[in-house]
């Protein structure tokens, strides 16, 4: 389970983590892509190549040993792997998620020399909010974790943890302790040895297949330093859900992106076979260019809104600020579909064949999963709750 | 007033534990309150006490207790 990598020397002056994720992107995941998809593999050979560029813990500060790297530039290098293989791209994007976490809130003297740590053995992180009996309400926990004498104790039923086979650790919500209501929550830093997971199921999906996410029975204990500090609740609001939807959001354009480059790739070639004549799908392709530009500023407005306030943990708690990010969540989702649809009209059955230069199955699918991954009808039910209460901006 | 706010919790607060027994320091998210019945919360207080909370006030230290309600309200009946 344990990488045996290490992260290489940092060198004075800033790494391109964008230049290095898209060319990993492309040289590495793109070609294996059908590969993982057909077969349900996990993308091993692109988290061996982040893990030897020591990106998969770019978003560490450079004084715990990290890159240093922004969120706008993990958003860039997701943009580009969701490009070329949506579920490496969420693999990756649902691991920063987790380093996000622990590099804003895991600052107990347990928690940052595991940062240390897992810096230099480029761990790849996995999470477990989901629970049989709570359905997608990932804000409230059926287990519980028992404290005694130092050291906590953990069982979670989880339905679904995407890698959970190939992780060197899970961060878990659960609540703080046997006597809390559903919704006092904690997270949960849970690691090998004392870490047992007991598969439940297979995961077969219509998409994000290579994400490898069947069930779980966890059972974890540890030092009870490895409970985040503060409530669950407080860090969900203010980093696990907004960089979650940022990221997502990104490997999401990215997937849209692709298929915008087969379209547009395939009314060129029209248009080459007959200069002068304007092919038919040209104006269909000006039409889903105009709402995949949409897509893109969304994203990247959004994480420029993040970083803009990304220190501030009370505005980061604004009730604006949870709609906006809510409403990127839904919107990119929608989104990703409806350019990958557009798109499959303009390359038509070219688009529809499973082989081939112009083929959109793997993207179609994958883009649905978009809606599903903390269904879109709880997230909008939150904000309507919300928007109950807003004064505007 | 705090037998208002008292009120309002029980009616809204969703509490895991009896509203009498709350300290006024007690942490009401500790005690069961989700985020949502925070907002019913928010919108019976407006509507007993006839006030609207600006949005500065629109977080969740605002709502975590008693003393932080009843602080809540009284800045708003001052304004
Ligand atoms: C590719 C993929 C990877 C994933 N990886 C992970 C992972 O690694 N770890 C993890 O913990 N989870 C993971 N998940 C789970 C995911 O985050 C969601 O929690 C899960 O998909 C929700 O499952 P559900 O649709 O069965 O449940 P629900 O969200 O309960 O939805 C079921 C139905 O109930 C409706 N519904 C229920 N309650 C409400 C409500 N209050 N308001 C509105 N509608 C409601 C929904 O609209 C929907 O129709 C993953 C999911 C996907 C698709």
């Amino acid at each position: 389970m344990t990488a045996t990598t290490t992260a290489p020397p940092l060198e004075s002056g800033s790494v391109d983590v964008v230049r290095l994720m898209t060319d990993i992107a492309e040289k590495v995941s793109g070609p294996a892509a059908d590969e993982v998809d057909r077969l349900g593999r996990f993308p091993s050979e692109t988290i061996d190549a982040l893990r030897a560029d020591g990106l998969l813990w770019a978003l560490v500060p450079r004084e715990f040993g990290g890159l240093g790297a922004t969120l706008s530039e993990v958003s860039e290098g997701l943009v580009a792997l969701g490009r070329q293989c949506a579920s490496s791209a969420m693999v990756v994007a649902m691991h920063h998620i987790q380093v996000a976490c622990l590099v804003r809130h895991g600052t107990n003297d347990l928690l940052r020399s595991y940062l240390a740590e897992a810096v230099e053995h480029q761990y790849l992180l996995a999470s477990a909010t989901t629970e049989v009996g709570t359905g997608g309400d990932v804000r409230s926990s059926v287990c519980a974790v028992d404290v005694e004498g130092g050291t906590f104790r953990l069982e979670k039923q989880a339905p679904v943890i995407s890698y959970g086979n190939f992780a060197d650790g899970i961060l878990v919500t659960a609540r703080r302790s046997e006597d809390s209501p559903e919704n006092d929550q904690v997270i949960v830093l849970c690691r090998p040895p004392d870490l047992e997971l007991e598969q439940v199921g297979e995961w077969n999906a219509l998409g994000f297949r290579g994400t490898c996410s069947p069930g779980f029975v966890l059972r974890a204990s540890g030092d009870a330093d490895a409970v985040l500090d503060q409530p669950y609740g407080d860090i969900s609001t203010q980093t696990m859900l907004p960089i979650a939807h940022i990221l997502w959001g990104s490997l999401w354009l990215g997937i849209a992106t692709a298929a915008l480059d087969r379209a547009r790739r395939f009314v060129q070639a029209e248009a080459r076979k007959r200069p002068g004549t304007t092919p038919a799908a040209a104006l269909r392709l000006a039409d889903v260019s105009a709402l995949h530009q949409q897509f893109s500023d969304l994203v990247r407005g959004s994480v420029r809104r993040y970083e803009e306030i990304e220190g501030d943990g009370e505005r980061l708690s604004a009730i604006g600020f949870a709609i906006g990010m809510n409403s990127l969540k839904v919107s990119a989702s929608t989104l990703v579909v409806d350019v990958v649809r557009q798109c499959m009209v303009i390359c038509g059955l070219s688009a529809y064949r499973l082989d081939g230069p112009y083929s959109l199955g793997r993207h179609l699918r994958d883009s649905m999963g978009a809606a599903l991954m903390v269904n879109n009808d709880r997230i909008m039910g939150n904000n309507a709750q919300l928007l109950l209460v807003h004064r505007g901006e | 007033m705090d037998q208002e706010i008292r009120q309002v919790l029980a009616e809204h607060g969703r509490l895991a534990v009896d509203v009498s027994s709350l300290d006024e320091n007690t942490d009401l998210f500790a005690a069961g309150m989700t985020s949502h019945a925070s907002v019913n919360v928010m919108l019976a207080l407006e509507d007993a006490f006839d006030i609207e909370f600006a949005e500065s006030m629109l977080k969740k230290s605002t709502f975590e207790s008693i003393a932080s309600i009843r602080a809540g309200v009284l800045e708003m009946t001052d304004a």
